[in-house]
């Protein structure tokens, strides 16, 4: 029986033991001292959250097929446990042999959103590994990030031995390989990073030397060791079937956020939108075949015994097969006790027609991601929703039994201006009128639209990463000029309209194109007991201020300064695979209040091209 | 057709509570294909229930879950399919075939055995003592305690529900009344002992595991205590 890191009157008196002790179905058991790499995968969050997020589940099963790697998982512990261990000096401990993540050879985290900042010093703290890359030893793991927010790495540039920008399912092989022979050796955690550096996709913050203009901004950024690279082209799957997926991934005890089967079906997205920075980095779109899809939704379901089968990419509704899939899935699981749920589908007759089949229609609702309250402001984002699509698309859901209505607007964007902001409520409005004009008979009861916005953040890699940000202030102000508006609506009763923290908004735009004088923030705020920044509960942005402040750093800088196009940035030394000639092109269309079509409509060379595959080359052999 | 399974939860698996214990066989039935019979309505569940719930701490080798499938496999092929698809720690010993008139286990459930060890730290410094103490204690008239209930607290008398109290080698065995009526925990028989010594439970000082789950087929005042799985027969 594996012995657990935490005693049972530790266990016993925290919150959710079953965070802590691993053994869940499915997880992989092997002995560490017959592998020649352990490596500790980490999502800096709490259990549940990490538990639910795919790819660690990609890379951990990746990694464990390899018979010298033993891949274990650790999250972030509970404020509760987190006190406990420094109290106790308990070191940080993978779930799956209990024991410290400082005996490893490599810590991977997975950086998803900017708010678990503090959380990735978290880790290292209570792992007993110095914060700061320079200053770790030859004992202490070699630390490596990963995920969307290494796009931009640089605010976590000093905390991380490497970073590795892309899809994880290509070059970490190489990665490994090197490592071990690095090991067998006996060499240096300096040389090893001097092999790594020369490693397609992978970034050695340390090799890199930044100088700064007088007005903060960068004036030069150049490796300063000859084996790294001047950029770091993303690493991507070009053939999505080339590659296995997951087959049994682990089954926690405790409920978590994603309690089901997820059946990956592409990669990519070809709609282009202008705020959204997974649609521009994850280029060029790439689909699965059905067959690989079909195979897979069995093996998993088998493997995990889960009642729920899910879809994940970006947009469903553009996956070309997506009727088959649906047909298929319906076919094979409906009736046996398993749920089929297909989100991000935009609505229309197949999309109704196919959830009216899936879901109780009385408690589910309708969700609509407009993103922008005008039409205008919607071409200024490139968001390709129309006002008609919408009230078609909800009229129909009506007659169908439908009256709950999601809205998701974001509140900020560039060129704004009071009559967009009143344009959510008016859309809001034009839904309850929709509804009403329907006969009595026809429709179930009140109709209820909750419209929500949150605050527009720009995006590293995409074409509003010039774009001025607003001030906490400026968002509220917005806000209540829509909630007004919504007050004075006819059917005010039947619309809903809330938004998100401002605060966290403007944290999260800071980190999200910060430069690597903000690591002696992140450590300043972690120090003044920030902690799980992005659970409302817990983040206090005193915390942060006080940081800034210590630090003698402005965050205006990094949010409502205004960005020339010459300006170099932090992250300009990754190629996405979009190009800036491309963004700064996007960047104008967007002032211009022009649309631009969509992958499959005409290529607009964003310069995803060069790799190879995916929609580039669709119906062209 | 009715089946009762019984099944052990050791180690680690003390820290699941009972509601994800009841999720985590939901997905053992569908791992194992269990031929489970699911409810009517849009969103069909199992049919599936629960003998006693067993508290978060507690370690056991004799829980009871009974289920309602539509066809089956020999008992002892169904207990090795479903081992296969089990975590350490939690094991099936039973899979059995009820009468279809027979009651759910969750409604007879009428006494527990639990055995209590210390915990290491936790031993005290005179054994012998200590169970010449419970001897006293257990031979009281009356046994009164206060319980904690959801409308307060209320005074209670033991005795009559404890069923047995006594040494097993180091350890201390109770057998002790369970189910809807009067469900006495071991700690509350622990606290009650150690308040009649003038000290306070100490809330880790034992491991606490679960033997055995009775019902009681007794008639009018004598009691006739069998084990659940008692009620069942193997399959062929």
């Amino acid at each position: 029986m594996r012995k657990l890191a935490l005693s049972d009157e530790i266990l016993l008196s925290i919150q959710q033991p079953a965070r802590y002790i691993g053994g869940e179905v499915n997880m992989c058991v092997k002995d560490p001292k017959e592998v020649a790499i352990r490596f500790a995968m980490c999502f800096p969050d709490v259990y549940e959250i990490g538990m639910s997020h795919l790819g660690i589940q990609i890379l951990y099963d990746m990694f464990n097929r390899r018979e010298d790697v033993y891949c274990e998982r650790v999250y972030s512990p509970w404020s509760d446990l987190d006190q406990v261990m420094r109290e106790k000096m308990i070191p940080l401990f993978a779930l799956e042999s209990q024991e410290p993540v400082k005996n490893f050879d490599f810590l991977g985290i997975t950086l998803q959103y900017e708010m678990c900042y503090t959380n990735v010093l978290q880790i290292l703290d209570l792992s007993q590994i110095p914060l700061y890359a320079r200053e770790r030893s030859e004992e202490d793991p070699i630390v490596i990030g990963g995920g969307p927010c290494a796009y931009n790495p640089e605010p976590l540039a000093d905390f991380f031995d490497l970073f590795y920008i892309g899809e994880g399912e290509t070059v970490y092989d190489r990665l490994l390989d090197a490592y071990k022979e690095h090991k067998k050796k006996g060499k240096s955690r300096r040389e090893f990073l001097e092999i790594a550096a020369k490693i397609p996709g992978i970034y050695v913050p340390q090799f890199y030397t930044v100088t700064y203009r007088e007005d903060g901004t960068i004036l030069d950024f150049k490796p300063n060791h000859p084996n790294a690279k001047p950029t770091i082209t993303k690493e991507l799957m070009v053939s999505m079937d080339d590659y296995r997926y997951i087959e049994k991934p682990i089954v926690p005890f405790i409920k978590v956020t994603q309690d089901r089967v997820v059946l990956e079906i592409q990669r990519g997205c070809i709609r282009g939108c202008r705020f959204c920075q997974a649609g521009n980095v994850y280029r060029p779109l790439r689909e699965r075949s059905l067959e690989y899809l079909k195979d897979y939704a069995y093996k998993l379901l088998k493997s995990t015994g889960h009642e729920e089968i899910s879809l994940s990419s970006l947009s469903s509704s553009d996956y070309t097969q997506l009727e088959g899939l649906v047909k298929f899935l319906i076919e094979s699981f409906q009736g046996k006790g398993i749920n089929i749920s297909l989100p991000s589908l935009r609505i229309d007759a197949f999309s109704l027609e196919v959830m009216s089949k899936i879901q109780d229609v009385k408690k589910s609702s309708l969700t609509f991601a407009p993103e922008a309250g005008s039409q205008r402001l919607r071409d200024v984002i490139n968001k390709g929703l129309t006002e008609e699509v919408i009230l078609k698309g909800a009229t129909d859901a009506f007659y169908g039994g439908w009256n709950r209505v999601k809205l998701y607007f974001m509140l900020g964007l560039p060129t704004e201006t009071v009559e967009d902001m009143e344009g959510i409520a008016l859309l809001s409005e034009k839904i309850a009128e929709a509804y009403y004009e329907i006969p009595k008979d026809q429709r179930q009861g009140k109709v209820q639209i909750v419209a929500s916005s949150s605050f527009f953040v720009p995006k590293p890699f995409t074409p509003f990463q010039w774009a001025r940000m607003c001030t906490k202030e400026e968002f509220l102000e917005r806000a209540y000029i829509v909630k007004d508006k919504f007050r004075q609506m006819k059917n005010a009763k039947s619309l809903k309209y809330n938004w998100h923290e401002a605060d966290l908004s403007v944290l999260e735009g800071v980190l999200a194109r910060g430069d690597r004088k903000l690591s002696l923030v992140i450590e300043a705020a972690y120090r003044n007991g920030a902690l799980f920044d992005s659970w409302s509960e817990s983040f206090d942005n005193e915390k942060w201020m006080k940081a800034f402040e210590d630090c003698k750093i402005d965050p205006d800088f990094y949010t409502v300064r205004e960005r020339s196009l010459e300006e170099v940035f932090p992250w300009d030394f990754i190629d996405a695979g979009v190009s800036k000639e491309f963004l700064t092109r996007e960047w104008k269309q967007a002032l211009g209040e022009t649309v631009t079509p969509n992958c499959r409509q005409t290529c607009s060379g964003c310069g995803a091209r060069v790799f190879g595959g995916g929609v580039c080359y669709e119906n062209k052999n | 057709m009715k089946i009762r399974i019984k099944f052990t939860k050791q180690g680690p698996m003390k820290f699941i509570g009972h509601l994800d214990i009841m999720r985590y066989f939901q997905k053992v039935m569908r791992r194992a294909e269990v031929d489970i019979r699911y409810s009517e309505g849009f969103s069909p569940h199992q049919i599936m229930s629960f003998a006693a719930p067993l508290g978060v701490g507690l370690t056991s080798n004799g829980e009871y879950v009974d289920i309602e499938v539509l066809s089956t496999d020999s008992s002892a092929a169904m207990i090795k399919r479903m081992n296969e698809v089990m975590v350490e720690n939690t094991k099936i010993l039973s899979y059995r075939r009820l009468e279809d008139a027979s009651k759910n286990a969750m409604s007879i459930v009428a006494a527990a055995d639990y055995t209590l060890r210390f915990r290491e730290g936790y031993e005290p410094e005179d054994l012998e003592e200590f169970f010449k103490s419970l001897s006293d204690f257990y031979s009281q008239e009356q046994i009164l305690i206060t319980k904690q209930t959801k409308k307060g607290e209320r005074d209670l008398d033991l005795k009559p529900l404890i069923y047995k109290l006594e040494r097993k080698g180091t350890s201390v065995f109770m057998q002790v009344s369970t189910g809807s009526v009067d469900n006495v925990k071991p700690e509350l028989v622990m606290e009650g002992f150690y308040r009649f010594l003038g000290k306070e439970y100490p809330p880790f000082a034992m491991e606490i595991e679960r033997e055995e789950v009775y019902a009681d087929l007794g008639e009018g005042d004598s009691r006739r205590f069998v084990a659940l799985e008692d009620l069942g027969q193997d399959i062929e």
